[in-house]
């Protein structure tokens, strides 16, 4: 089954204008020592860096895979993947006409212009708009403030005493059994270091905008604020993202130090499979940040509406006294589309204080889950938590879970939890439409309300296309 | 301009219209009352298009213009508007965004150019005045924890911004006090125009005290059993719609 998956996607590749050119430099199927040592080797590590790597698969040759999730999906067979190839360029487009018209519709109804759509898709940019020009003027204002932003492998070579402090430091390789086999192969991704009391000179976000890269399978993500430091950092874009990867185990570690503030929005909107459940990306994900200083803060904000499987809890370690937790997310499933997301907020230090706001809408065949863990450990003193847990659900066919879990060993502590389970009305939907809004807007507007806690934290420019996204992902939702 | 011929309709299996005649003009308000259950909620759901209903015979046109083909949204296009007896909540969804997406529908189905979020500010807080409603309501999820009363006056607020050819009022008095029912009436008779109809669904007599019709047509089970002038309202108001009960018989 997982092969059948995974073919039907690689035989897209054409469709999607992916490269089919067999590509010499890859290693073959398969997962062993060897495997982990060529990546390693090809990419120039340290021998420290591959110990760390041969240690993780070590520990993952132990694990299991786990069982407990609320999520179904046929076994994936690890020996048929392949774990080290070259990046490979891109075909390049002469125009959008050659870009799938699915997309191109979705890239229209997002309001993306038209410049950024070429660049999104792989289309050849012409001189007016000068990309790699704009990407040196990003790189030029973040160096003159002292912000290292750069490849992963970049700053293995170029850093390596900041990523050997942090790498592992909130995320240990043997963490979980996705987290492990990450530690193992992981192939790049980004390195973020915001040194003492700089607050970094621009949203991340518009650095991806721009420079939208193609993201690998196995991504590792490190971000280090130092003492009051503040940094918003965004992950993924609202356009459509095809990947011939079905399996996508990244790893994300934040940490934040004393007076410290990391911002981190996740926009996800990888390809779902089709309308039958066929196909799509399985997004395993283990996200986490630790408050290691005094009132330093962490906040998540996710919009995940794509993925046929998202899996996955974004966290905080609330190490610091007085350190602060923030966890926003919207999750949609429609047709056949599976999630089981949430957060887990473990309160160590005195007066920390956390917040969940999680809004989960199913639609079609949908089955959305929130996971939560509050855990106040002993000398928590004085810890706050506010969850507030809503689903959404549409249509009859559709599912929505909840499992809070609390784990409170202070007796000082203050925990709210809320929950609300409702379907889109048919008095609400018959009110808007009596007004004249026809029956898609009027559930735009009613799951956007919905959403309007989370939409809120976003990035100003992406709220407004997370917005759109949502009646995108909706359309053929009702009736 | 509004002209129901021989309407039937269930609701499920349920028979709740059966056979009303009416002709609403330009610029007539006709009340609609009846004891509970004798149809007038079905009427203005029949009319307005709200799913539930089956319509069995009969027809409703608009200027002329076939109503009951056409889904909920088209016929709000058409000038029918219906002020909710009960006030839906849309949580997250601010009151001045939400009648601006109606506003704009109707100009788009007119052809008209939509309004900006500029131009329409100034609409909606011109109409607020109208229903003495506080601008900071504006701001407010649409009807989320709203008062009853805030909920009429936010209904009505809504009719004048969309300034409909066929307002149909359902219960607009039930749940309001003196000084609520004053301010939503004086909104209502603010917004009779010769080009507008209204219907006004009402038990009581008292709200026929604010907004003065010019007919009364008496609703029991299913049929229009007696139509007259304002005074219909006052001597039923005396009588009670008891005798209706064997009047209707007779028929």
């Amino acid at each position: 089954m997982a092969n059948e998956t995974i073919s039907d996607l690689t035989n897209k590749e054409y469709q999607y204008g992916f490269s089919s050119d067999i590509d010499a430099d890859q290693a073959p199927k398969g997962l062993t020592e060897d495997t982990v040592r060529l990546i390693s080797k090809k990419k120039e590590e340290p021998e420290w860096l591959l110990e760390w790597r041969l240690k993780a698969f070590r520990h993952w040759l132990t694990m299991k895979a786990p069982l407990w999730q609320n999520v179904t999906f046929p076994k994936i067979d690890f020996q048929d993947i392949i774990y080290y190839s070259a990046p490979k360029p891109k075909k390049v487009l002469a125009s959008l006409d050659e870009v799938d018209p699915e997309v191109r519709a979705a890239f229209d109804k997002l309001g993306i212009p038209l410049e950024e759509q070429k660049i999104l898709s792989g289309v050849a940019v012409d001189a007016v708009f000068d990309s790699v020009s704009v990407v040196t003027t990003f790189k030029k204002t973040l160096s003159e403030a002292g912000v290292i932003f750069c490849s992963f492998s970049e700053a293995v070579k170029e850093h390596p005493e900041l990523v050997k402090k942090y790498l592992g430091s909130v995320v240990p390789a043997g963490d979980n059994y996705y987290a492990a086999l990450n530690s193992a192969v992981f192939s790049d991704g980004s390195f973020c270091f915001i040194p003492k009391g700089v607050r970094c000179p621009m949203e991340l976000s518009t650095y991806f905008r721009i420079n939208a890269k193609n993201t690998g399978q196995f991504e590792r993500t490190l971000i280090v604020a130092e003492e009051g430091a503040y940094v918003s950092y965004l992950e993924g874009c609202t356009a459509p993202m095809r990947d011939e990867n079905q399996l996508h185990a990244a790893v994300v570690e934040l940490v934040a130090l004393d007076d410290a503030q990391i911002k981190y929005s996740t926009i996800q909107n990888w390809y779902p499979g089709d309308k039958e459940g066929k196909g799509g990306i399985y997004n395993f994900v283990t996200k986490r940040g630790k408050c290691q200083g005094k009132n330093s803060k962490i906040s998540w904000t996710q919009v995940e509406t794509g993925s046929a499987i998202t899996w996955k809890y974004p966290s905080c370690i609330l190490l610091g006294d007085g350190s602060v937790g923030e966890f926003y997310s919207v999750a949609l499933t429609n047709h056949y589309q599976q999630a089981d997301t949430g957060t887990k907020m473990i309160h160590v230090g005195k007066n920390t204080k956390s917040t969940i706001v999680s809004k989960g809408i199913s639609a079609g065949h949908g089955q959305n889950t929130y996971r939560g863990l509050v855990k106040i450990l002993k000398g928590a003193t004085g810890a706050r938590n506010y969850s507030q847990c809503d689903s959404l659900l549409m249509g009859e066919k559709c599912g929505a879970h909840t499992f809070p879990y609390m784990e409170v060993n202070n007796t000082s502590s203050q925990i709210e939890h809320e929950a609300t389970t409702s379907k889109i009305g048919e008095d609400q939907l018959f009110y808007c439409r009596q007004r004249g809004l026809s029956p898609e807007d009027a559930v735009g507007l009613i799951v956007n309300g919905f959403c309007k806690a989370v939409f809120k934290e976003l990035p100003i420019e992406f709220a407004v296309e997370a917005h759109k996204l949502l009646n995108i992902n909706l359309e053929g939702s009702v009736g | 301009m509004l002209e129901i011929k021989n309407l039937h309709a269930k609701a499920g299996d349920k028979d709740i219209l059966r056979g009303i005649d009416l002709k609403v003009g330009p610029g007539e308000v006709h009340a609609i009352m009846g004891p509970n259950g004798s149809g007038k909620s079905t009427l203005s759901y029949v009319l307005s298009g709200r799913e539930g209903y089956t319509v069995t015979a009969g027809s409703a046109e608009l200027g002329g213009k076939d109503l009951l083909s056409l889904p909920a949204e088209q016929r709000a296009r058409e000038g029918v508007f219906l002020a909710f007896q009960y006030p839906v909540e849309i949580p997250g969804v601010t009151n001045k965004y939400f009648l601006k997406a109606a506003y704009n529908a109707l100009r788009k189905h007119r052809g008209e150019k939509e309004a900006t979020a500029g131009e329409f500010l100034k609409i909606i807080k011109e109409k607020a005045k109208l229903v003495q409603m506080d601008p900071a309501f504006l701001n407010r999820a649409v009807n989320e924890g709203f008062s009853g009363g805030e909920k009429k006056r936010n209904e009505i607020l809504q009719l004048a911004v969309l300034e409909p050819k066929l307002a149909l009022l359902d219960e607009t008095d039930s749940g309001l006090d003196i000084d609520a029912l004053k301010i939503v009436a004086a909104g209502i008779n603010a917004m009779r125009d010769p080009k507008r109809s209204f219907i006004v669904v009402t038990h009581y007599q008292r709200l026929l005290d604010y907004i003065v019709p010019d007919f009364v047509h008496v609703l029991s089970a299913g049929r229009i059993v007696r139509s007259g002038g304002k005074e219909l309202a006052l001597q039923l108001e005396d009588e009670g719609y008891g005798v209706l009960g064997q009047e209707a018989a007779v028929r």
